[in-house]
């Protein structure tokens, strides 16, 4: 691809906002908001790392030293709520803000306003889905939701106050999420750059692209699962109540239908920038990209008719097991094309492997295991043994935190140099790779084998054959916690980059970098491609 | 999908994609609650979760659980060839201050032939309560073949303070249940039948 460069000069850059506060909340510039979902999602991250430091530091030793079961219980739901709608999603949706119109030649998202909206949706709902804690200090209700994030009727219908205040987050985080879609795609389908056809798209676009038409095909429906909970709660309705003639397992195909394709939500962004880095390191073109593509595409289709893996053991009728495993099996192989693409672009490269290669090729093997643990999963009849165990735990993990997280964390790297204009500090960024890849394996790799053993997940206490598993992960758990302040002070040493003496990042700051974002300065000005760049 | 000029007037083609998408975003919400009466189609016909009542029939004589066992023959006839164990077991849900135990635990019978069996179900505390059963069957492939004649479950029942009562159920297996089925569970489960959200909510 060659491009005429067309950057705006720097006389451009004096944007007219009004300073302070004001500018954050009344900002509808695409780099700034990008920034804002970063930074909260780096926070959030923080908070529900806090809360499963506490849950990892109970299960340390068998018994309850630190807290009692309902905590606990309150704990891991939001836990993951918070990593899964405040850290990963908003992460991925200011990875979005940044870079799609930087890549696709936009001088903005379509939407300027409603991107404003839809970040300032998003701390009101993580004070909603938090505030019971606070609440039940001061003796008002019995805390957050205390059901896992799943919200399973027909303890969430009969549970307290804080099963309210998550549905009302929800539907919060919900109406942010689809606006934040609706953007997307309106940016991608009118906005790019004349001459860019769409299978010219840039991969992480693709990524993003399917990603959106998902978020608006599933968030309504769980949407309407929590209002159809609400109504059981407070309205006398019996969507999930047997006893009216409703039906809990109702609540669960709701949940899943919505929550599959969720994974593949928060992991779509990240297979699409991962290519990217790839390529960059490799001084090489990305390799396979209409497999890629049409992998995606398969992907998103497939994501919608398997959900009901989730509840093999809860009694569906042997056919319909068989069209669930058949059908989630099948799924492994447009990501087999993927992991493919991903290695051949490597391969016969002039590799070297600065940071964000780093985090690429761990998130590459990592999520290589969380593939084929899943796999496992999806067989019905092992389920049967695995369902609910520990097992499960350490395979979303793998999949969520190294394929989530730490592919966020290789876009962190990668764009950082672009973002603030410096380049990362190498050497820690390395440290912070080494710490965070071992200590994140130290934590489970056990959770495996006390899974095969039968330790079940969400139980505060287990058997005493379990301690030095369960010993060694509470170990890594807090390493890994801890390493990761140094990710905090890594992006804050690089915003900060000339009073740390950094080095300064050219337009082009990885020399392999092909996409249109490094034909603009670093960082670029606050109004970018105002004249569209022709990709011929 | 080719665009070789950038938008002219965006605020224009952007509405009419907006419009598409928020209009997808509707009908994703109403699926979602379209899900709900579809769902009861679907267990109607294929027996997911083991509902008893309504239809007993596939719809169109499509049924997944059936298990290509669903010829349409009146049940007159009982199939003496092989039998059936039926266990029957129940629980009472929190909330309901009641005892229930069926009278009889098991019982091996022949597909087709009526059966009578009784669940002792008693008051324990000092105010009359009305309760409603409801009933479960497992595997979900046997429920659409099992047929409840009479039931106490198909209606509310009323007991006084400490009353015990037997209450009887009279069912048929239907000769078309899957040949590979030899074990059925009947489960009930007592809901208190006041809708009372205290009750529900008493560890609050």
């Amino acid at each position: 691809m060659s491009h005429a460069t067309t950057a705006p000069h720097e006389s451009h850059d004096h944007a007219h906002y009004p300073g302070g506060i004001l500018r954050w909340l009344t900002t509808t510039n695409h780099k700034d908001i990008g920034t804002m979902y970063l930074l909260f999602a780096l926070i959030m991250f923080f908070v529900g790392g806090a809360m499963i430091l506490a849950v990892r530091v109970e299960l340390f030793q068998p018994g309850l030293q630190l807290m009692q079961p309902e905590l606990f219980n309150q704990l891991i739901g939001v836990h993951a709520l918070v990593m899964i709608f405040a850290a990963l999603m908003p992460a991925a949706t200011g990875f979005a803000n940044w870079q799609i119109p930087l890549m696709i030649g936009a001088p903005d998202m379509a939407l300027p306003r409603i991107n404003n909206l839809g970040f300032w949706l998003l701390p009101p709902a993580a004070l909603l889905l938090t505030l019971p804690f606070v609440l039940a200090l001061f003796g008002v209700g019995d805390g957050a939701v205390a059901t896992g994030w799943t919200l399973y009727a027909p303890l969430s219908v009969q549970g307290g106050l804080g099963v309210d205040f998550a549905i009302f987050s929800i539907h919060i985080l919900g109406i942010s999420s689809i606006l934040g879609s609706i953007n997307v795609i309106v940016t991608i389908f009118n906005l790019r750059a004349p001459g860019m056809t769409m299978m010219k798209l840039p991969v992480f676009a693709w990524g993003w692209l399917i990603t959106a038409f998902l978020l608006i095909a599933t968030i309504p429906v769980l949407a309407g699962a929590v209002t159809m909970l609400l109504t059981d709660r407070h309205f006398g309705t019996h969507f999930f109540n047997a006893a009216g003639g409703g039906d809990p397992i109702l609540f669960q195909h709701l949940f899943w239908f919505f929550g599959h394709p969720e994974v593949y939500i928060l992991l779509l962004p990240l297979w699409g920038l991962i290519p990217h880095v790839l390529a960059t390191f490799s001084r090489k073109p990305i390799y396979g990209y209409r497999a890629q593509v049409y992998s995606f595409i398969a992907i998103g289709l497939l994501s919608v008719i398997v959900w009901a893996h989730h509840f093999f053991t809860a009694g569906l009728p042997v056919p319909a097991l068989l069209y669930f495993m058949y059908s989630t099996m099948s799924i492994s192989l447009p990501l087999a094309v993927l992991f493919f693409c991903w290695i051949a672009t490597m391969w016969k490269g002039s590799m070297s492997f600065e940071t964000p290669m780093l985090f690429a090729q761990g998130f590459i093997v990592l999520f290589g295991i969380a593939g084929l643990t899943g796999l496992v999963l999806a067989d019905v009849a092992a389920d049967a043994q695995y369902h609910h165990s520990y097992f499960v735990v350490a395979h979303f993990h793998y999949a969520l935190f190294a394929g989530g997280i730490m592919g966020v964390m290789t876009g962190v790297y990668y764009w950082l140099p672009k973002w603030t204009g410096y380049m990362i500090d190498e050497k820690l960024g390395k440290l912070h790779f080494w710490l965070t890849i071992i200590s994140f394996n130290l934590t489970f790799m056990p959770q495996f084998f006390v899974g095969l053993a039968g330790m079940p997940r969400r139980i505060p206490d287990y058997a005493l054959q379990f301690a030095e598993f369960n010993a060694i992960s509470t170990v890594g758990a807090l390493i890994l916690g801890f390493s990761q302040l140094l990710f905090a002070y890594n992006i804050w040493k690089c915003a900060k980059g000339a009073e740390y003496g950094l080095p300064k990042a050219e337009g082009r700051a990885w020399e392999g970098g092909e996409s249109l974002e490094w034909e603009l300065p670093s960082p670029p000005p606050h109004h970018s491609w105002e004249t569209p760049p022709v990709i011929k | 999908m080719t665009m070789n000029t950038p938008a002219p007037t965006p605020s224009v083609s952007h509405r009419r994609l907006i419009g598409k998408l928020l209009a997808g975003v509707a009908a994703a919400f109403a699926f979602g609650f379209a899900l709900v009466p579809l769902y009861d189609v679907l267990c109607a016909a294929t027996g997911f979760n083991g509902k008893t009542e309504g239809s007993p029939k596939g719809v169109g004589g499509f049924s997944l659980g059936g298990f290509g066992s669903r010829t349409a023959e009146p049940l007159s006839r009982i199939d003496r060839s092989r039998t059936v164990t039926v266990e029957f077991t129940g629980t009472v849900m929190p909330g309901l201050p009641w005892d229930m135990r069926p009278l009889t635990f098991n019982l091996d019978i022949h597909p087709g032939e009526m059966q009578l069996v009784k669940y002792l179900v008693r008051n324990t505390s000092d105010q009359p309560i009305t309760g409603q059963a409801v009933p479960s069957v497992s595997p979900g492939q046997a429920a659409q073949h099992f047929d409840k004649i009479e039931c106490f479950c198909f209606s509310q029942q009323t007991l006084a303070p400490g009353e015990s009562r037997e209450m009887p159920l009279t069912f048929i297996i239907k000769p078309e249940i899957g040949k590979d089925i030899r074990h059925v569970t009947l489960s009930y489960s007592f809901f208190s039948a006041v809708p009372d959200k205290t009750a529900l909510n008493a560890r609050e």
